[in-house]
């Protein structure tokens, strides 16, 4: 791949970018969130189509328009989210959509089907049988059978992404030691991940992007933990960040042992301040969000203690965080903030109906006069208080969740995500809404995936990975080094600890 | 509203046909008849309205009308229940099965099809085993007169059914359209997840709304247990599911759920009957009556289809 170059409306996913691949080679490709390493994998597989540069499979410059011609080339992308289908049985999702056929009315061969399916089963080891459903396996082998349809369509490429991310240690040993036999029988893996300590372990090079654009490479004998991560930051983020002065009451929340039902056996504890801005870093998939949905109740299981100002909350469910003052702005703006097929005065009011009420009747002229505060504090551009939410746009949207909160006088306000998808200038309102709810004296959480958002608005950061808190870093150790460290799971001397007992 | 305005056309225009083609239409006998016919049907479609709202269906109802009309008769005329005991009954015992399918689709996540699906067969069932698959009967309502008057007498020259429809409707109205809990059938309906985050207790709201269901469907089978006379377990109430379930459709009601209102459900059930109506004064064979029915909602639905394409389309172009 030469030269590719990417562009998604307000951004530059990919600007410039190269690899190069040799048969039978193990590539890793490593980078934040955002660097552009699944994008430019999707543009190989075909998913997506590149703005500029050129691909090129021995030597030859070819065009990949979609799924189907990369899978002519034989490439084969392996998706994080798996695409099985678990109600059919392996053999028929390792030749879905060519299916071998018999006979005048074009049925399935079934006999021929099973068959041609269990050499690709022996050769991954895998002792099952191809007339298992897939639902009865287990992640670990659903990745496999997708790794046999990709061998039965000859695939001389086959690009993973995280694909260890939701398997055991067991599990994960196994999967290396195919990616390493893969090679041997000459099948060139290009592997995604965020686990370094694997990536030392099986790749042959390492490709690190960094904003889209290529970071360096580092050659087998040079792949270190360290040496990554400084090609992973290494770049300069001009921080933003201004001084808080507002009066911080340290300790006023505190949260003991949540889970998540991502990473149910492990444990998570924090304390924040009344007054700051913790914000959460860590790498796509640590548990942040669940840990969030867990503290106000979303997650009946996993909420674990929660006291707020030296007060032990009961919270078994959204009702609960929400009548105690802690509300969350979830990262799904559609499907989980807003009901957007109604109208803004609806959504502001949704929480907190009963204020409306007089005489068991809501009185819409009390509701209109609190969203159109709402629209008149936040700025919100919207023809007025009775246009449905779906009409507006995603920054507007999401100041219309923060409205329905807001109106309600937070006392801890979660948010995830709170800018993704918005343009700059409403990114800079949603920053200043939060440092104001601050200043008078809410906790704001914000988890985030924006090195950037983390490093201009956190007080605090809290690092997680895979479902724990690595530590957190005050002000002044605040860089990109250390997050990416804490975030790939290193210790480092300045992280604190999340909580004073 | 531009919604209801469509389908109220749709009925105005039907009933100006039928009336050019056959002045009888507007007798009085005819008028007061399909008042009756119209009060009948709309006060079970409302309940089912509200159940659609929230993105559900109840396919019991006709089973339920079997089971209460043998109930009642057998209260009144056999276990000789004073009569407001008896209503009372009747209208828990509908009330007490919605509960539990709400129960079972809230608490259980069975699919609301399903549970009402199998409602429909078990009640159906139930009435027949204990009427001993023999027909019932109000004969003449000997000892609960005042009863069969509030069920089939009438109001202001208004036939009760339908006067009993119209403060059904106006206290609906104001449950689904004014209230908390109307608002929040509404959002449920529209996006559970986002209502559940809005600290909304969805499974209570899903829930009651089959209650309500129970309840309308309770009263309505008094109210035809008391029209018809005699209850045949058989086919006591055969369809009349689905008479709800197209009345609300046609109403503006999205099988999706989040969309309805009680005005659109009224006009529904009334151009439904019109259409009965219709097909008996202008001499069309009875045998279409299904048809003619069906593709009347087709029609409406499409249209339906047609105008919102029209206005998504000019939305994107602003």
């Amino acid at each position: 791949m030469r030269g590719i170059a990417k562009r998604f409306p307000g951004v530059i996913a990919l600007d410039d970018v190269s690899l190069d691949v040799g048969k039978g080679e193990v590539v890793a490709l490593c980078g934040e969130n955002g660097a552009g390493k699944s994008t430019l994998m999707k543009i190989l597989g075909g998913v997506y189509q590149p703005d500029g540069g050129e691909i090129l499979v021995d030597g030859q410059p070819v065009k990949i328009n979609n799924v189907t011609d990369a899978m002519k080339l034989g490439i084969a992308f392996i998706h994080q989210e798996l695409n099985v289908l678990d109600n059919l049985d392996v053999a028929a999702n390792v030749f879905l959509g060519r299916e071998p056929l018999l006979g005048p009315f074009k049925l399935i061969n079934s006999k021929k089907i099973h068959a041609d399916t269990e050499p690709y089963l022996k050769r991954l080891g895998l002792n099952i049988s191809s007339r298992t459903r897939l639902d009865k396996l287990s992640l670990a082998q659903q990745q496999m059978v997708e790794i046999a349809k990709a061998l039965s369509l000859n695939a001389r490429i086959i690009i993973m992404d995280e694909p260890t991310s939701s398997l055991t240690l067991t599990e994960t040993e196994r999967l290396l030691e195919l990616v390493r036999e893969l090679s041997e029988s000459g099948v060139t893996v290009i592997y995604i991940s965020h686990r370094l300590g694997e990536i030392e372990h099986c790749a042959d090079r390492v490709v690190v992007l960094r904003d889209g654009k290529n970071a360096g490479q580092l050659n087998h004998d040079e792949i270190a933990h360290d040496r990554i991560v400084s090609l992973m930051v290494g770049r300069e983020i001009k921080s933003f960040y201004v001084e808080s002065n507002a009066a911080q009451t340290p300790g006023y929340l505190q949260v003991r042992n949540a889970r998540s039902n991502r990473y149910p056996e492990k444990m998570v504890s924090f304390d924040a301040a009344r007054g700051e801005i913790l914000g959460f870093a860590g790498l796509v998939g640590a548990g942040r969000s669940e840990i969030a949905k867990a503290v106000v109740g979303l997650d009946a299981r996993g909420g674990g203690e929660v006291s707020l100002g030296g007060q032990k909350l009961a919270i078994n469910s959204a009702r609960d965080a929400i009548a105690q003052g802690i509300y969350l702005v979830p990262e799904d703006r559609r499907g989980e903030g807003l009901v957007t097929g109604m109208t803004v005065r609806e959504n502001v009011t949704l929480p907190s109906l009963a204020r409306f009420t007089s005489l068991f009747m809501i009185r819409r002229d009390r509701e209109r006069t609190t969203a159109d505060e709402q629209i008149k504090s936040l700025n919100i551009k919207t023809p007025g208080c009775e246009t449905a939410v779906v009409n507006l746009s995603g920054g507007n949207q999401q100041k219309v969740v923060l409205g329905k909160w807001l109106s309600m006088s937070p006392k801890v306000m979660i948010l995830d995500e709170p800018t993704r998808g918005i343009d700059v200038g409403a990114k800079a309102e949603i920053y200043r809404i939060m440092r104001a709810l601050a200043e008078n004296g809410a906790v704001i959480l914000m988890i985030s995936s924006d090195m950037e958002e983390v490093l201009h608005v956190s007080d605090r950061v809290a690092v997680m990975h895979e479902g724990q808190i690595t530590g957190v870093l005050d002000r002044a150790d605040c860089t990109e080094e250390n997050i990416m460290q804490l975030a790939v799971g290193k210790k480092i001397a300045s992280a604190k600890p999340a909580f004073a007992n | 509203m531009k919604k209801e305005l469509g389908i109220f056309t749709l009925l105005l225009v039907l009933c100006g046909v039928t009336a050019v083609m056959n002045p009888r239409f507007l007798s009085v006998t005819n008028l007061t008849n399909m008042a009756n016919i119209i009060g009948l049907y709309g006060v079970f479609s409302l309940g089912l309205g509200m159940v659609i709202i929230t993105g559900g269906i109840d396919l019991s109802v006709g089973s339920m009308f079997a089971l209460a009309g043998v109930l009642l008769s057998m209260a009144l005329t056999e276990w000789h229940w004073p009569w407001p005991l008896a209503a009372a009954f009747v209208i828990a015992i509908p009330m007490l099965l919605g509960w539990a399918h709400g129960s079972l689709v809230t608490r259980m996540k069975i699919q609301p099809f399903i549970v009402t699906l199998c409602g429909l067969l078990l009640y159906r069932g139930l009435a027949r085993y204990i009427a001993g698959d023999g027909t019932k009967g109000l004969g003449n309502a000997e000892g609960f007169e005042t009863f069969a008057s509030l069920a089939k007498g009438k109001f202001f020259g208004l036939p009760a059914p339908f006067v009993i429809l119209i403060v059904l409707s106006v206290i609906m109205w104001f449950v689904l359209h004014r209230s908390v809990y109307g608002r929040y059938l509404l959002a449920v309906g529209r996006n559970e997840d986002a209502a559940r985050f809005s600290g909304i207790n969805t499974r209570f709201v899903i829930g009651t709304s089959y209650v309500l269901m129970g309840l309308l469907t309770g009263v309505a089978g008094i109210l035809f247990a008391f029209y018809t006379n005699s209850i045949s377990p058989s086919n006591h109430g055969n369809f009349f599911e689905l008479y709800g379930i197209a009345a609300a459709v046609l109403g503006g009601c999205s099988l999706r759920g989040g969309e309805g209102s009680v005005i659109g459900i009224l006009i529904g059930t009334a151009l439904l009957q019109v259409l009965q109506n219709l097909v008996n004064l202008l001499g069309i064979p009875s045998s279409l009556n299904f048809a003619v029915m069906g593709a009347v909602v087709l029609f409406g639905v499409l249209a339906d289809q047609f105008f919102q394409n029209r206005a998504a389309k000019k939305l994107v172009r602003h």
